[in-house]
């Protein structure tokens, strides 16, 4: 099924102070194809909950509609919109064992008892917790407490599985796997999720599709890989890839696009000065040191196959930036100072006003 | 050496709460133990008859106040009572009425006022509202009943004769249940809003009705603040006293009903006012109240560890 956003707004209104307002979500227009798993992402307070709450029911929209393939659901309450919502925190039921949480939503739905426990066994073992039925959640680890609060949220067959910030509370191992099983549970079920995170590398990994949020706008949606490649804007380009993207007070002159006095690629644009963002992938540097690009090395960190190199350029925005090189690369040390070659596909250019690329 | 010291600090700093407790805690406990058993204990010479157990022969076999009144089918069935009958309704009415309360945004503050009314209010004050408001001849509640055309009630026992037991048992439990529902509320409400939303949007997203969720979540949550409230009012009913002497004894000249109302803490109180021997009757009654309060703390404090849910 797909899901429909047209327009989607919610402005929270301060209760005292009538001027005082939030627009959590601005006219957010996305579609959300069928079975698809699909990534909103953004920082803290950008109204990824607040979006996904709408499309659950529990937060009523000030404007815009929602659909469920052709059906507006908009007005629809919760119970009614076949919705399974895993909360960050879980939410499950702390006097229950995992078999009541898991039932709890069926008992309402008056499922016969002995459908009922079957269906439960199923999702619990689908999520790999069957032996855990018995249980009650404070028995549990994080990372099986998240997968009960999954089943619950399958258990009754939903036709969108909604997830927020589902690994906020797991540990960092914890955290790989279970977004793995997550991609693996919805490959299966096939049921269209969202899932929502402000962890870039996450939504990155899992998702068919990611949407990039800032202050409850969209700022860009696609495949991981693409927003990545190409992303739209600074915000963007700043927010996707780890370390992340390295940003450069530099300007266009006569078809060439430069920092400070060196001339790093071509441009088609006018003379105006630009913000260059270098992705850390995207230096390229020689055993002698050679290229167009000058860098004074500060400090030079092995991390496996590639090198991780914190420099200083006088026209880098931060005091320092980081980049990646093969280790194999010799006389990168620190104290040198070394030239570099700008890859051009990983070299993206900002309009220094409005921010949006403009190469 | 340095143990020692701090240990030698750590007694200092108790001493204080240490000799008061002493003085008006474990001295009078063990005294009333042994006051128990002396016979006809005269407080004022200190002389008594004997050791033995002639004050709890008469609390339970003969009483001195009335051939018809004993321990049992007075005192403790009164107080046995108010307990059984109260503790329930008082907590399920609160728990109720706090729902409603977190329930509702708009003028809950006014609400909650009126419903915390009686805990700022003397409860013998209320007490004697009480007695005025059921007055057998020109109470509130009877003029009422006239007015939709009924005879008045007896309630409280007048000069026009005393009161059927179940209408003045009657009083008395309105009074009070309604005197116990503002901590009880309180409790609750603050408990209440304590409680994840998250439970409840769970809940709505998978369906749940009001009921459902009042029963299955709401309850359960609770569960730890109402087997406090149980244990707590149960100890509480037991030593209720205030209630009776307000409502009942304010119905003097007449007086019909004290006696009838009478509860352990009343009889504890009534013995001490009588010179010869009440002393050591008075010490039996709370003996036994003691051993009573002793053992119902015991039961519930086993049963409860069923409902807890965690
Ligand atoms: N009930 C509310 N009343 C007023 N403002 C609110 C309310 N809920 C959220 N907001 C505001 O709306 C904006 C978006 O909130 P939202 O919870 O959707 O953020 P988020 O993207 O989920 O952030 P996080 O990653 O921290 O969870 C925030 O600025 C927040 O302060
Ligand atoms: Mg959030």
């Amino acid at each position: 099924m797909d899901i429909r956003l047209e327009k989607l707004t919610k402005v929270f209104q301060d209760k005292g102070d009538a001027s005082q307002q939030v627009r959590a979500v601005d006219e957010l227009d996305i579609t959300i194809p069928s079975g698809k798993l699909i990534g909103l992402l953004g920082p803290s307070g950008c109204g990824k909950s607040t979006t996904l709450y709408m499309i659950a029911g529990l937060l009523k929209p000030t404007s815009g509609k929602i659909f469920f393939d052709d059906e507006d659901v908009t007005e629809l309450p919760p119970e009614k919109r076949g919705i399974g919502l895993v909360f960050q925190n879980y939410a499950l039921y702390p006097h229950m064992t995992v078999l009541q949480n898991i039932l709890f939503p069926l008992q309402n739905l008056k499922v016969p008892k002995q459908e009922a426990l079957e269906r439960a066994q199923k999702v619990a073992d689908l999520v790999d917790i069957g032996t855990l039925l018995n249980r009650k959640p404070k028995q549990l680890s994080g990372g099986q407490q998240q997968r009960v609060a999954i089943a619950r949220a399958l258990v009754k067959e939903p036709r969108v599985l909604l997830l927020d910030e589902p690994l906020s509370n797991l540990d960092a191992r914890l955290r790989l796997q279970t977004r793995e099983e997550i991609k693996r549970i919805q490959r299966e079920t096939g049921i269209t999720t969202i899932f929502v995170t402000h962890d870039q590398e996450e939504a990155m990994s899992i998702s068919d599709e990611i949407v990039v949020m800032k202050t409850g706008l969209e700022q860009q949606k696609g495949a991981p890989q693409e927003v990545y490649n190409n992303p739209v804007n600074k915000f963007v380009a700043k927010f996707l890839g780890t370390p992340p993207i390295n940003l450069f007070f530099g300007k266009v002159e006569n078809k060439g696009l430069y920092i400070g006095d060196e001339k790093i690629g071509d441009s088609e644009l006018e003379n105006q000065d630009v913000i260059v963002g270098i992705r850390p992938e995207g230096f390229e540097v020689n055993d002698e040191g050679t290229g167009e690009f000058t860098i004074d090395i500060e400090q030079v960190e092995y991390i496996g196959r590639d090198k991780s190199i914190v420099g200083r350029n006088p026209y880098s925005e931060n005091p320092t930036f980081r980049f990646i090189i093969d280790s194999d690369i010799k006389n990168v040390e620190p104290g040198k100072q070394i030239k570099a070659t700008i890859k051009k596909n990983k070299c993206f250019v900002f309009d220094k006003i409005t921010e949006s690329r403009i190469q | 050496m340095e143990v020692k010291q701090s240990q030698w600090k750590a007694w200092l700093y108790l001493a204080p709460t240490i000799i008061l407790m002493i003085v008006f805690t474990f001295y009078p406990l063990v005294n009333t133990f042994i006051t128990a058993f002396k016979e006809n204990y005269n407080y004022f010479s200190g002389e008594y008859s004997g050791i033995g157990l002639g004050n709890f022969e008469i609390l339970f076999v003969r009483s001195d106040v009335n051939p018809d009144m004993n321990f049992i089918n007075i005192y403790l069935k009164n107080t046995a009572l108010i307990a059984v009958v109260s503790v329930p309704i008082s907590i399920a009415l609160a728990l109720i009425i706090a729902v409603a309360l977190n329930s509702i945004p708009k003028f809950q503050k006014v609400l909650q006022t009126i419903f915390f009314l009686p805990y700022v209010t003397n409860t013998i004050a209320i007490g004697m509202v009480f007695a005025v408001m059921f007055d057998d001849k020109s109470g509130l509640v009877n003029t009422l009943v006239q007015m939709f055309g009924g005879d008045p009630i007896k309630w409280l026992g007048s000069d026009l004769g005393t009161a059927p037991y179940v209408n003045s048992l009657a009083v008395l439990l309105i009074y009070i249940v309604w005197d116990a529902l503002p901590f009880k509320i309180l409790l609750f409400l603050s408990s209440l809003q304590g409680i994840d939303k998250q439970y409840y949007q769970a809940a709505q997203i998978d369906g749940t009705s009001k009921l459902r969720t009042f029963g299955r979540i709401t309850v359960p949550l609770l569960s730890p603040q109402i087997v406090y409230l149980m244990i707590t009012s149960f100890i509480g009913a037991f030593k209720e006293y205030n209630s009776v002497i307000s409502i009942f004894d304010n119905a003097r000249p007449y007086g019909y009903q004290q006696n009838t109302m009478a509860t352990i803490v009343w009889y504890i109180y009534d013995s001490l006012k009588r010179v010869d021997g009440g002393v050591g009757r008075a010490a039996a009654g709370a003996v036994v109240l003691f051993v009573i309060i002793m053992i119902i703390t015991a039961i519930q404090s086993q049963v409860s560890k069923r409902f807890v849910h965690y």
